[in-house]
């Protein structure tokens, strides 16, 4: 079992969305998150006063699956994710101890499927 | 064809306005028999009109009060919007019954040669039809806007009791004296009020509410200090993110409608001067709207809309003077040059002096109300230096724009310097990092909302 986390660009998460579903990944969790990275911010000013806004807005996505999901839901974000600009985001893949369905109980591969 | 059918219209209307006539006439011609009657139902419908445009015009003028909470919440952050609001409500609240008690005999009772000493609490007035209670409901709501300039610019760090100290203090004494000096005989004609006996003009309050609100404004942000965080270790001016710009917005279309009744309700007479006040009223205000917004996008490289904000006001408040007595063209100068000067005096109080004012207060109200009541010198059709009349007008308003800055800022000083040494003037550094919210009034704004903040 694998946990994967991806830091994707806000307005690209209706598209990798979609591209997730088709490829049968139906289940994950979506934050807002604030990161910097290679992007480095842009500059904003407020009655004359000018000033760096470093933290940009990106979403955080966690999806859990077995070892023989993680290909597809790669390749699905990252083709409906990528524009080939810098700010695309990254994926990071953990492996996962355990995972429990609260509702049953089940344990393991029964409970992420 | 439009203009034709225009004229076939005139000539319907003409031909009813003749039937009607001459309905009228023959009626006429009967009470032509009782003038005395009437001229008493003129002057009685007169009198009429006048209580309810004067009424309209305070209701107006209430309504600012809004417009002033909502900019002054959307100007700040949010954790300290319960604490604002609150401060609107009350400076109000206070104001309302400080003023009838004690403000209104002090400004407007029969006066010594210093302030008023009768009519405290309206004594000696029957309950009743009296104009006084009429003309106490548009001073009250007068009073009240003076009052409530000053939050914005102590937002955030003031203590919330001190703040309702100062509340009554200004509707009780400050304003009222200032108040008797310049528009005391407005009531009782033959009263003395020593500004308005040398000629000072000053239509709607420009210096009377809004310098002596923006003077009281700027003493109790010096004697505060900024808030933290807003300026480095190098001095520098850092920018604190008002949390709700559409509000701020709202506030000052709000502020513009009940301009509306501030400067036009000021005759307290339903005439034709009231459309004329209206339209010099509305023409300061869009020039300076435009004139803030070239001059923050040539200065600032971007068109601001928080500066373009402060200079419709700025506009308004130095269009509040001369009102009355200014060409449609000299309006739009005066609106144009409070434009320009708001920003540069917003850039100047935050990096130059370093006196922190997170709404522009100081600068719309007392900078440009010092320049509204000057402008009148300049361009009052009848004795302004622009138009002949040589210097005198502009001494006069100089020197009741002078005194009213040496009075609010003099007392204003000694007042906040006095709460900070006895009940303490601003909250603690840990509460004003969690916000004055939570510290002051234990209740969040916008509970069930994330706010996400790092400042």
């Amino acid at each position: 079992m694998k946990l994967i986390i991806a830091y994707i660009q806000p307005h690209k998460l209706e598209e990798v969305k979609k591209a997730l579903v088709q490829a049968e990944v139906g289940k994950m969790s979506v934050t807002n998150s604030l990161g910097c990275g290679a992007q480095m911010g842009y500059q904003e000013s407020y009655r004359g006063i000018k000033f760096e806004v470093n933290l940009l807005k990106k979403i955080r996505l966690e999806i859990a699956v077995n070892d023989n999901f993680v290909d597809r839901t790669v390749n699905a974000i990252i083709s409906a994710a990528r524009t080939g600009e810098i700010g695309d985001g990254k994926i990071f893949i953990l492996d996962l101890a355990e995972c429990i369905r609260i509702r049953t109980g089940e344990k393991g591969s029964a409970a992420i499927g | 064809m439009c203009g034709d059918r225009e004229i076939r219209c005139r000539g319907w209307e003409f031909a009813v306005c003749l039937l009607l006539l001459s309905g009228i006439l023959s009626a006429g011609e009967a009470a032509a028999q009782e003038p005395s009657g009437i001229a008493e139902v003129k002057e009685t419908l007169q009198v009429n009109m006048n209580v309810i445009w004067t009424c309209i015009a305070a209701f107006l003028v209430f309504f600012m009060q809004a417009g002033f909470a909502m900019v002054e919440t959307g100007f700040t952050r949010a954790k300290n919007a319960v604490n604002i609001l609150m401060k609107n409500l009350m400076d109000f609240s206070v104001g309302s019954l400080v003023f009838f008690l004690v403000g209104f005999g002090l400004m407007f009772g029969r006066s010594n040669g210093l302030f008023g000493t009768t009519m405290f609490a309206l004594g000696g007035i029957e309950p009743g039809e009296d104009w006084s209670w009429t003309f106490l409901i548009f001073q009250t709501v007068f009073a009240a806007t003076a009052a409530t300039i000053v939050s914005g610019a102590m937002a955030e760090r003031t203590k919330f009791i001190s703040y309702l100290i100062y509340s009554a203090v200004i509707s009780l004494v400050i304003y009222p004296v200032f108040g008797s000096w310049a528009w005391g005989n407005l009531l009782l004609t033959d009263n003395r009020s020593w500004l308005a006996d040398l000629g000072f003009h000053d239509f709607a309050g420009s210096t009377v509410v809004h310098s002596i609100g923006g003077w009281l404004a700027l003493a109790g942000a010096v004697v505060l200090g900024p808030r933290l965080g807003k300026y480095g270790r190098d001095g520098k001016p850092k920018a604190l993110l008002g949390h709700n710009i559409p509000l701020a917005a709202l506030g000052v279309f709000i502020l513009w409608f009940g301009w509306f009744g501030f400067n036009p309700g000021s005759t307290t007479v339903a005439g034709g001067m009231v459309g004329y006040i209206a339209v010099t009223t509305n023409l300061a205000a869009a020039a300076g709207a435009v004139s803030s917004l070239l001059t923050s996008w040539g200065v600032l490289k971007k068109p601001d809309l928080s500066m373009a904000l402060n200079g419709t006001l700025a506009g308004l408040v130095a269009i509040t003077a001369p009102c009355d007595g200014v060409t449609p063209v000299g309006a739009i100068v005066i609106g144009l040059v409070a434009g320009v000067l708001v920003v540069f005096s917003v850039l100047f109080f935050d990096a130059v002096l370093k006196i922190d004012d997170p709404v522009g207060a100081v600068s719309v109200h007392a900078v440009n109300g010092f320049w509204g009541t000057l402008a009148y010198g300049l361009f009052a059709i009848d004795g302004g230096l622009f138009y002949g009349g040589g210097l005198r007008q502009l001494g006069i308003q100089l020197l009741g724009a002078g005194v009213a800055f040496v009075w609010a800022l003099g007392l204003g000083l000694l007042l906040f310097w006095i709460l900070r040494n006895t009940v303490g003037l601003r909250v603690s550094a840990e509460e004003e990092m969690k916000g004055l919210d939570i510290g002051e009034h234990g209740m969040e704004a916008y509970s069930g909302f994330q706010i996400f903040s790092t400042m």
